[in-house]
């Protein structure tokens, strides 16, 4: 009992310490996470090494409204949700979309965009949709909807199995290797990937379930955040500015 | 398994929302991993003794594959594990125009470095045994080769048994960074898990769990044995 006596003291020191590293919000700033492997919501430009895309101008105008420095790091996919649990972020944007498993961890803003699943295939594969994957092997980014889908069909025996890998290049990847037969992603990521290697010869099927929402996830215990967050979404919809960032990356639509 | 992430009552509740339930809950799936992850090491261990013991000698031969050994060993020492596993997965398919099954890739990935370290930890150990041993051999009458198995390496096998030890320790450990190419090993099904249920804590304290447990029982292993061959 004394060790556990002692451990609650470390847990309650370290929610302390992780408590005050939280609170950059409070001072002006907004220290976002996002995983920039996401074409067109999150990348890094070649070039300059910025972090560029929708989701990116998006948050950062929604910083410009609130009058908040927006601090945005690149990190792992998998670590998002539970850097944010932790404290570490006050926000991620990242093309996540709301789903009832990840509200039941963290809160969501508005959705901000409309997306849908696709499954990309080799070039003269006879895949047109979920329901032809009987015997083969999908690729997914793990823990994405993509993964959920895959997961689905593999338990309902319509997929052979299910490689989860760490980006989505690499699931991409693995199917230009044959070590997978299809990759299940969210449609304009599997477009922009499309366009920007005209030369793999893959393509996407379209789309091939419900459509999803895309939100900005924020600590459950931050209503606040997440109001304002909410508010900026609205005015920047009212003012146009959403329209333009909308177009400026997914043009007339 | 996504239904581990429907949030239970506030009953377990006791050390600031840590959740034992999930520690518990969470080991199905992760010895699963486990399972992988032990075949994986124990095939590479099996594959890299070979390649070490055939690496350690010829670099101590006076042939010019004693080159061959010391470039392997440089190669491999000097290349993270990872980038290894990335070029055998994601280059070598093209090289042979044919796809290689992560499986394979991780084994292959595995036991080249392993055979590597334990190149030099068998060289070291032979490279222990005093030179007289040798003479002594060659004054009996026997040849090179028959000194080298019958005299030098049994010798040298108990010197190395600890580094070796180590290594297979470390092999196990090093063993997680093939869940890159998708082979759902013990850390892959934490994530996994964490994915749907977002407590990093629980699940990794398990998986560190299951981890200590698993090198515990090797170095427990190797212990005995050392103690059978010394005494022998």
């Amino acid at each position: 009992m004394f060790a556990v006596k002692k451990l609650s003291v470390l847990f309650l020191a370290a929610s302390l310490v992780l408590s005050l590293g939280s609170l950059a919000w409070g001072q002006g700033v907004l220290k976002v996470a996002t995983e920039a492997g996401f074409m067109p919501f999150e990348y890094v430009d070649a070039a300059t090494g910025e972090l560029m895309g929708f989701d990116m101008d998006l948050i950062r105008a929604i910083g410009q409204v609130l009058g908040l420095e927006v601090q945005i790091d690149n990190i792992a996919w998998d670590g998002l949700i539970p850097a944010l649990l932790n404290g570490n972020y006050d926000a991620l944007i990242a093309g996540i979309t709301i789903t009832p498993e990840r509200q039941a961890a963290v809160d969501f803003s508005e959705p901000y965009f409309e997306s849908v699943l696709t499954v990309v295939v080799k070039d003269g594969a006879e895949v047109a949709g979920l329901d032809d994957l009987a015997g083969k092997i999908a690729a997914v980014q793990i823990n994405t909807t993509g993964d959920f889908a895959a997961s689905d069909l593999q338990d309902a025996g319509e997929l052979k199995g299910v490689s989860r890998y760490d980006t989505v290049s690499d699931a991409m990847q693995a199917v230009l290797i044959g070590a997978a037969d299809v990759v299940i992603i969210d449609l304009p990521v599997a477009k922009a990937y499309l366009d920007a290697n005209p030369q793999a010869p893959l393509h996407h099927v379209g789309p091939v379930a419900d459509n999803e929402f895309y939100g900005i996830a924020v600590n459950k215990n931050n209503k606040a955040l997440l109001e304002q967050i909410n508010a900026a979404l609205q005015q920047l919809k009212d003012s146009g500015t959403y329209e333009e960032i909308f177009q400026k990356w997914f043009g007339a639509n | 398994m996504r239904r581990i992430c429907a949030p239970v009552a506030g009953k377990e509740n006791r050390i600031l929302g840590f959740r034992w339930d999930l520690v518990w809950g969470s080991l199905p799936t992760l010895l699963q991993g486990a399972k992988l992850t032990v075949q994986l090491t124990s095939i590479a261990v099996f594959f890299g003794i070979i390649l070490g013991t055939i690496t350690g000698m010829a670099r101590l031969s006076k042939t010019p594959l004693r080159y061959a050994a010391a470039s392997y060993i440089d190669i491999i020492r000097g290349t993270p594990l990872l980038v290894q596993t990335f070029l055998i997965f994601y280059g070598l398919p093209s090289l042979i125009s044919r796809p290689i099954p992560a499986y394979t890739a991780a084994v292959l990935a595995l036991s080249i470095n392993s055979g590597a370290y334990v190149g030099e930890i068998v060289r070291s150990g032979i490279q222990s045994i005093d030179k007289g041993q040798w003479e002594a051999a060659a004054s009996l009458g026997l040849s090179g080769s028959q000194t080298m198995g019958l005299i030098i390496l049994p010798q040298a096998f108990r010197r190395i048994l600890p580094p070796l030890g180590n290594e297979f320790i470390a092999l196990l450990k090093d063993s997680s960074l093939v869940s890159v190419i998708a082979l759902e090993e013990l850390v892959r099904k934490g994530q996994i898990i964490i994915g749907r249920t977002f407590r990093p804590f629980e699940v990794w304290l398990a998986v560190a769990i299951i981890y200590f447990v698993m090198t515990f029982v090797v170095s427990r292993l190797v212990n005995v044995v050392e103690k059978r061959v010394t005494a022998a």
